[in-house]
């Protein structure tokens, strides 16, 4: 359900009374309706689906986030899990052949 | 695209995964609610590589598969009709009805158009003032608000030749009754990121409390949905049943508030009949009062139409996760991808369509299919 | 629609797993829908149950994109396509371009050496001249490219409201050479299967034209010809096993086809398939998958193991093979399925699509 994905604001306009964005999705072009977020601005991100522009993106929630993956696997390497050592092996030697 | 390939990072889902590894002592069955997320899990893979003690129960989220048989036939009357131009998402058309799909209609000369954004309908209608232009309102809570501000558009611009056949759904609804069933093997739910994204949170902590399970908020991504899963399991693993939110990037507590506004604006809480399922009290929208000469059921007088849903379907027992999908006297014979008779077999993700395709496989499972996940996903992933 | 009915009634039994892969359902379809022409399921069916049975012949068994016919000692290639693209000019290309390169790579697949083509069109009453001109031109400087002739063709006008506009035919023939043997039933376990550059580029310049996207970088249609490329190959491995042009239903419906004809599984590394980044943004946006999008520049090979990395080199060399790239192998495993390894280590089916793919919103 619901496929929505993230799309950086590249200009705001108001057509017909409503309220709508050009929005960058990372190279693909598109009008986006903004009328649900009337405060976003010039250069935000938002997720879009529909045509319409649904909530903005928390880019420092999402870099957080980020951070966050990345020390619980810092704190598992100390522990040297052998799955992850396993799977990374295969990976590698996936790629190579 | 920024902000959705670093959710697809293999290194870090490596380290989800062993975190989730080294959590889980014992079997654990959660449901992704979404059809998105279902989507997203066989795209990547992602059942394979969990732990096999966690089995992902593939939840009533998609809503094409879910939208019940009676107004798919409302919906193939109406676009029967001359003089009516028919706009829907491009994933209704092949969904069946009682004796056709929407591209049979198609070809029987019904004018039936493919569209991205209601709003494209919407535009067809300023286009065509001599004809009528009905869109098919399908959808959960995040389609809802986009299908809303169309037809508070229409009303405002005075484009009375627009009208909107809906079948909205709501999730909370049906998680109660997925709950309320004491049979329900559920023990934990992934909720719907981008339905949250516009509701935000607050219906939840209830229902965690009512029925003891833990209900993470969860995005879509590969990372995203690791992070549902190894917040669920963290908290089954505790003995807690707590709301908590994997997705923060797109979802507030209060989620939108002018999309909410405008959905109580336009919308009014029905009953709905879910494909397969039955009827699940309060768990639809319709127009609200205000907004009724929207109404395509109304305006082409299509309320008379009712259509039985096949009793030998027991797409409901399979969604929780009560009945394996070959277990069911209709599978692989009269209920196959190609003539499905409940909303598991019509969509590609659905557990049954699922069971169906790996079973060709020759691994007589299917990843996480209603039930039978590990030894499935075991063999499928050797094969590689 | 008698016919249709008989070939219904004698068809096979009630649907069961083995049968599942050719399945009956044509009483469901009383009319064509448009999926039947999308490459697909649908397609399939239709030729089973509705062509192949009122031709009959063994040419028409091969089943592959041309035939391979000998004629007073010569071996040909032999083969037919129609093209009715909207819009009939896109980024990077038209329906002329198309036309030619379509029936060019066809013959290509099968090792020929493309020579004459026919060129039929099909006019709506009312298309301006210089549309049909700008077509004619199209198919000329393409024929031209190629080294192929247009060597004989026709011209129809349909009523107003019976056409889009123009619609093309193009058939051709090639000389194939000695010891050339392309086939799909010929790919063998063990095969690496190799695409000669990144996938999806036309069906998404196509569909940005329909959906109303805009790309801020350039999404062109890879129409090209092959036979070019084709013969690059030939040259360092004669006896390469299978060649395919992904078209409609994309790289998925080729490979699946292949993994039919030649009883065999397959399995791709979904991280070594080349796919542009803007042609992966726009499927996501649209609900689309790129494996399932029309390529019509591209071509996947089976090869023998021990030539792989001098036809890839080959390939490389190659103007139209400069992104070419091993994707996977032909396996003696789940026979008759493709199985995509994803970036994370799972594991995937890429099924047979059933139409054409449409945005989705789930």
């Amino acid at each position: 359900m619901c496929l929505a994905v993230p799309g950086k604001v590249l200009e705001i306009e108001e057509r017909d009374g409503t309220r709508m964005a050009v929005v960058d999705f990372g190279g693909v072009v598109k009008d986006v309706c903004l009328e649900y977020l009337p405060d976003l601005e010039v250069g935000e991100y938002a997720i879009v689906h529909v045509g319409f522009a649904l909530q903005k993106l928390d880019e420092e929630s999402a870099l957080r986030t980020l951070e966050l993956f990345a020390e619980i696997g810092a704190l598992q390497e100390e522990f040297g899990d052998p799955w992850v050592s396993a799977a990374e092996a295969a990976a590698g030697g996936e790629e190579q052949r | 695209m920024r902000y959705l390939e670093e959710f697809q990072d293999p290194a870090l889902a490596q380290r989800l995964l062993a975190d989730i590894r080294a959590t889980v002592t014992r079997p654990w069955a959660l449901m992704e609610v979404c059809g998105g997320q279902t989507h997203s899990i066989i795209r990547h893979g992602l059942d394979q590589l969990l732990p096999e003690e966690i089995e992902l129960i593939h939840g009533p989220g998609c809503p094409v598969c879910v939208t019940p048989l009676e107004v798919i036939d409302k919906a193939l009357e109406i676009a029967a009709r001359p003089g009516v131009i028919f706009c829907s998402f491009g994933d209704m058309l092949r969904v069946p009805g009682s004796d056709r799909d929407l591209f049979q209609v198609k070809s029987a000369g019904g004018d039936v158009r493919v569209v991205y954004s209601p709003l494209d309908a919407l535009r067809i209608a300023q286009d065509n003032p001599q004809r009528q232009v009905v869109f098919f309102g399908i959808g959960f809570e995040t389609t809802a608000p986009p299908d809303a501000m169309t037809v508070h558009q229409a009303s405002r611009l005075g484009i009375r030749n627009f009208s909107l056949l809906v079948s909205h759904v709501r999730v909370p609804p049906a998680i109660m009754a997925l709950m309320e069933s004491p049979t329900c093997r559920v023990q934990g739910f992934l909720a719907a990121g981008h339905v949250c994204s516009v509701m935000g949170t607050a219906e939840y902590p209830e229902l965690a409390e009512r029925y003891r399970v833990p209900i993470v908020v969860t995005g879509f991504e590969p990372l995203d949905i690791l992070e549902g899963v190894r917040l669920a399991v963290r908290q089954l693993e505790r003995g807690e049943a707590k709301v908590e939110n994997a997705y923060p990037r797109a979802v507030r507590e209060e989620g939108n508030p002018a999309a909410r506004a405008m959905i109580e604006d336009v919308f009014e809480v029905t009953d709905r009949a879910w494909r397969g399922i039955g009827t699940i009290p309060g768990s639809g929208w319709q127009l609200s009062e205000k907004y009724r000469e929207f109404d395509a059921e109304r305006r082409f007088s299509v309320g008379g139409i009712t259509t039985v849903e096949p009793a030998e379907c027991r797409s409901g027992e399979v969604l929780q996760g009560l009945l394996k999908p070959h277990e069911c006297g209709a599978f692989g014979t009269v209920c196959t991808p190609r003539t499905p008779l409940g909303a598991t077999m019509v969509s590609s993700e659905g557990a049954c369509a699922a069971y169906y395709l790996y079973r060709r496989l020759g691994t007589g499972a299917p990843a996480a299919a209603g039930g039978s996940a590990a030894v499935g996903s075991r063999e499928v992933s050797s094969v590689g | 629609m008698a016919e249709l009915t008989d070939v219904e009634s004698t068809a096979a039994p009630a649907p069961d797993f083995d049968g599942w892969s050719c399945p009956l359902p044509l009483r469901d379809q009383p009319r064509i829908v448009l999926g039947h022409g999308g490459g697909g399921v649908l397609s399939a069916e239709l030729v089973q149950h509705v062509f192949a049975p009122a031709y009959g012949g063994p040419v028409l068994e091969q089943g592959g994109d041309a035939a391979t016919v000998t004629l007073g000692g010569a071996r040909l290639a032999f083969s037919t396509d129609s093209y009715v693209v909207r819009p009939l000019f896109f980024p990077g290309g038209s329906i002329g371009d198309l036309a030619v390169n379509g029936t060019v790579n066809d013959l290509a697949m099968a090792g020929a050496r493309p020579a004459y083509l026919s060129c039929g069109f099909i006019l709506e009453e009312g298309v301006e001249t210089s549309v049909v001109a700008r077509v004619a031109q199209a198919v000329g400087a393409a024929a031209r490219a190629a080294g192929v002739e247009i060597a004989t063709g026709d011209t129809k006008v349909v009523e107003s409201g019976h056409g889009d506009g123009i619609y093309l035919n193009t058939a051709g023939i090639g000389l194939i050479p000695d010891g050339v043997d392309l086939r799909p039933q010929r790919a063998r376990p063990g095969d690496v299967v190799i695409v000669s550059g990144e996938i999806g580029v036309h069906g998404v310049a196509v569909m940005s034209v329909r959906e109303g996207l805009e790309f801020g970088a350039d999404v062109r249609s890879d129409s090209a010809p092959l036979a070019g490329l084709v013969q690059a190959m030939l040259a360092v491995e004669p006896d390469l096993h299978v060649l395919r042009d992904p078209t409609r239903g994309g790289l998925a419906a080729s490979l699946n086809e292949i993994a039919a004809a030649a009883g065999t599984g397959v399995v791709i590394r979904e991280r070594a398939v080349p796919v542009p980044q803007l042609v992966a943004n726009a499927c996501a946006i649209l609900g689309l998958d790129p494996f399932y999008v029309a390529n019509e520049g591209k071509l996947v090979a089976f090869v023998p193991r021990e030539s792989a990395d001098a036809v890839l080199e080959a390939m490389r060399a190659h103007p139209q093979g400069v992104g070419a790239a091993v994707i996977g192998e032909c396996v003696d495993e789940h026979h008759g399925m493709v199985v995509a390894r994803t970036g994370l280590g799972g594991t995937r089916v890429v099924d047979l699509p059933i139409g054409e793919q449409l945005p989705r919103i789930c």
